[in-house]
């Protein structure tokens, strides 16, 4: 399980595209908002936590259609699925190495894109929790979406269609969150509800993302 | 007959000619006790009713907006329960149904919506409000599209139906969890689901209850859109059979040829 | 322990392609699969690797045993060749790399990527694979592929070790490899379509 996790990430820093594509995708978007709603700090201030939930949620969307495509089309998930590893540890593992190489650098990148957008002072430790306990269920979806449409040739904007749906009560409580937090408001009950969605998908979903995958591969 | 041997004599119905052949004699009596009660229900309630002494005319939208809501949430539920079917008995009707459900759901969800909006607009003075209600709506609206795109995107029938049956279990409990965060993120406008409280129509219930001038010809339109549903889902699961049928008999030509 | 079929049925795409299909592979034994394009050969491989269930009939001794390749071999162009087969070697349990190198006479190449290989390299790379998973029973579908001669020997070779060891091999090929083993050949178990089969859930 470790070799197939460290495959992976070597695969995505030799690839260039699994760190880098996400952030910059990440920091584009924040600079675009501004261009688009105006430059009034106190109106940017406001909506801060929100559009950085945002710009989250779309940077991870942006991987997942190489997340099991790659190995499926070289052959590797046939392999994989003959070896003694269980694909509900695969499809766990693929989720982990992605959030390694997308979502932990977003989390990481989060407090410096909430300085381009004037988020108040209190929200960036906020800002920070709520992206590191919603990003990885929004990792652990979206590899359910991935190994739903692995097998399609044109299934990357299916696939968006499919994920986009299932990320929003990650994204409402993970962005009530943050909106607290800037906000100096009590957050306990979107805080764990948060925590609660991260840690059941975490949990339950590989078992339907392997049970899928095991169809595609059919 | 006992219970268990009555639910064994349903599993009849997923052989397909059995379903075929019953569809077809049940399916003309319930297109027109679909036709009467609809019509019945619409004409009552659009024309033999008075105008609410706040909503005026307004109010009469409830005879279409509430049916189609209902139904909204019943085909889907109807799907979740095909889909299970399939994945524990594959019973190939059965994944035909949930396939022929969809759609018409999808349809309801949206006229569900329009008509929200369209009563929305003189009783709140805009057309959308991110009101809980509406907002569930417009998500369940979204989970019926990509359903549907996935079960067209697929070729091979049974990976299809395995792939969205999955999708449907997965996406059911995800739609409870995004209304209970709808809900949280906004407490609305809406008034609460008054039609089904017990309450509601003997008149013993609260000031937001459905009066019965009101609450007689919404019953007999629900019962309308009911039917209608199912006369379409038979209908619909019935072109789907035969669709299927037809791949497989040039399936069996081509191994042959 | 010998693998057993017996009566097996498998469908491609939901169509029926064998039936009726019974043979034993012996431990030390090669079973060479023949049959036209399109016959079956590599559902019946992929339906015994496991990857997809059998129509009906029963397998008997594949549960966990089998190393399966495929047309594909599910190698990495930005790893190099070590670093692709050490992979798989611990997916497989951290069997040594150093034979299965030396087998496919790879220790030259071992530092390159693998995107630089031509298409033998990588072929012989994909069927080195199959020594550090330390499956008995080998399951090839068209191994040759792009092989040359030379190879092909080395492959040969590499299957005869491997039976010498107590290993089986079930190999789709349409080349000879001088193996001693017998031909099974798949065209007479060719699926009759029939009007009582209830293929399909009756749908006809």
């Amino acid at each position: 399980m470790i070799a197939l996790l460290k495959r992976d990430l070597v695969l995505a820093l030799r690839a260039g595209g699994g760190f880098g594509l996400g952030l910059a995708f990440f920091l584009i978007v924040t600079v675009l908002v501004p261009f688009s709603v105006g430059p009034q700090s106190a109106l940017l201030a406001s909506i801060a936590p929100g559009v950085l939930w945002l710009g989250a949620l779309l940077a991870c969307l942006l991987s997942l259609d190489r997340l099991l495509a790659l190995d499926w089309e070289d052959g590797t998930l046939d392999l994989l699925a003959t070896a003694p590893l269980p694909l509900e540890s695969v499809v766990t593992i693929k989720a982990l190495a992605h959030w390694l190489t997308t979502g932990l650098p977003l989390v990481l990148a989060a407090p410096v894109l909430g300085v381009l957008l004037n988020l108040p002072g209190p929200g960036f430790l906020w800002l920070v929790v709520s992206l590191a306990l919603g990003t990885p269920a929004l990792s652990v979806i979206g590899t359910f979406g991935a190994a739903l449409t692995v097998g399609l040739k044109r299934g990357g904007l299916l696939l968006s269609l499919l994920v986009l749906p299932l990320y929003m009560p990650t994204l409402i409580y993970g962005a009530e969150v943050a909106r607290r937090g800037a906000e100096g408001m009590t957050l306990a009950t979107p805080l764990m509800m948060l925590a609660g969605i991260s840690a059941a998908v975490i949990a339950l979903l590989p078992f339907a993302s392997a049970a899928v995958l095991r169809v595609n591969l059919r | 007959m006992t219970i268990s041997t009555r639910l064994n004599a349903l599993w009849e119905y997923a052989n397909p000619r059995k379903f075929l052949a019953t569809t077809e004699r049940v399916l003309p009596v319930l297109w027109l006790l679909t036709a009467v009660t609809l019509i019945g229900g619409l004409v009552w309630g659009f024309f033999f009713t008075p105008d609410d002494f706040r909503q005026g005319s307004t109010v009469k939208i409830i005879y279409v907006h509430v049916p189609s809501a209902f139904l909204a949430t019943s085909a889907w539920f109807m799907m979740l329960v095909t889909s299970l079917v399939w994945l524990i008995r594959r019973h190939h009707v059965s994944a035909l149904a949930s396939r022929a459900a969809a759609p018409i759901g999808a349809v309801m969800t949206m006229i569900a919506l329009i008509t929200g909006a369209i009563w929305g607009q003189p009783m709140w003075g805009t057309w959308w409000e991110w009101d809980p209600r509406l907002t569930s709506f417009l998500v369940l609206f979204l989970f019926y599209l990509g359903y549907i795109a996935l079960w067209e995107a697929i070729e091979d029938p049974d990976t299809a139906a395995d792939l969205t049956s999955v999708l449907c279990l997965v996406g059911s409990v995800f739609a409870v969890l995004s209304r209970y965060a709808v809900y949280f993120w906004n407490q609305g406008l809406h008034q609460g689901a008054s039609v089904l409280r017990a309450g509601a129509v003997t008149g013993a219930d609260t000031t937001e209850k459905v009066s019965n001038v009101y609450a007689y010809p919404l019953l007999l339109s629900m019962v309308g859109f009911f039917l209608l549903f199912v006369a379409l889902v038979f209908y619909r699961t019935g072109t789907e059979i035969r669709a299927r049928r037809i791949k497989a008999l040039l399936a069996r030509e081509r191994v042959n040829g | 322990m010998t693998l057993t079929v017996t009566d097996l049925a498998i469908a491609r795409g939901g169509v029926p392609v064998i039936e009726g299909l019974s043979f034993a592979l012996e431990p030390g034994r090669a079973l060479i699969l023949r049959g036209p394009n399109g016959a079956g050969k590599t559902t019946l491989l992929r339906t015994l690797a496991g990857l997809q269930p059998p129509l009906s009939g029963r397998i008997e001794g594949a549960e966990d045993r089998i190393a399966y390749a495929g047309h594909s071999d599910g190698l990495k162009p930005t790893l190099s060749v070590t670093e692709n087969l050490r992979f798989w070697a611990s997916v497989f349990g951290g069997r040594d790399i150093g034979p299965a190198l030396t087998a496919f006479h790879l220790d030259d190449l071992a530092d390159r990527h693998a995107g630089n290989l031509s298409a033998g390299q990588k072929r012989r790379l994909g069927l080195s694979r199959l020594l550090v998973t330390g499956r008995p029973i080998w399951m090839l579908d068209e191994p040759t592929v792009s092989l040359d001669r030379e190879a092909v020997a080395m492959f040969a070779a590499a299957v005869r070790a491997h039976l010498g060891q107590g290993g089986s091999a079930l190999i789709a090929t349409h080349i000879d490899l001088g193996l001693e083993g017998e031909v099974l050949d798949v065209g007479p178990y060719k699926a009759r379509p029939s009007l009582d089969s209830d293929f399909d859930g009756g749908f006809l």
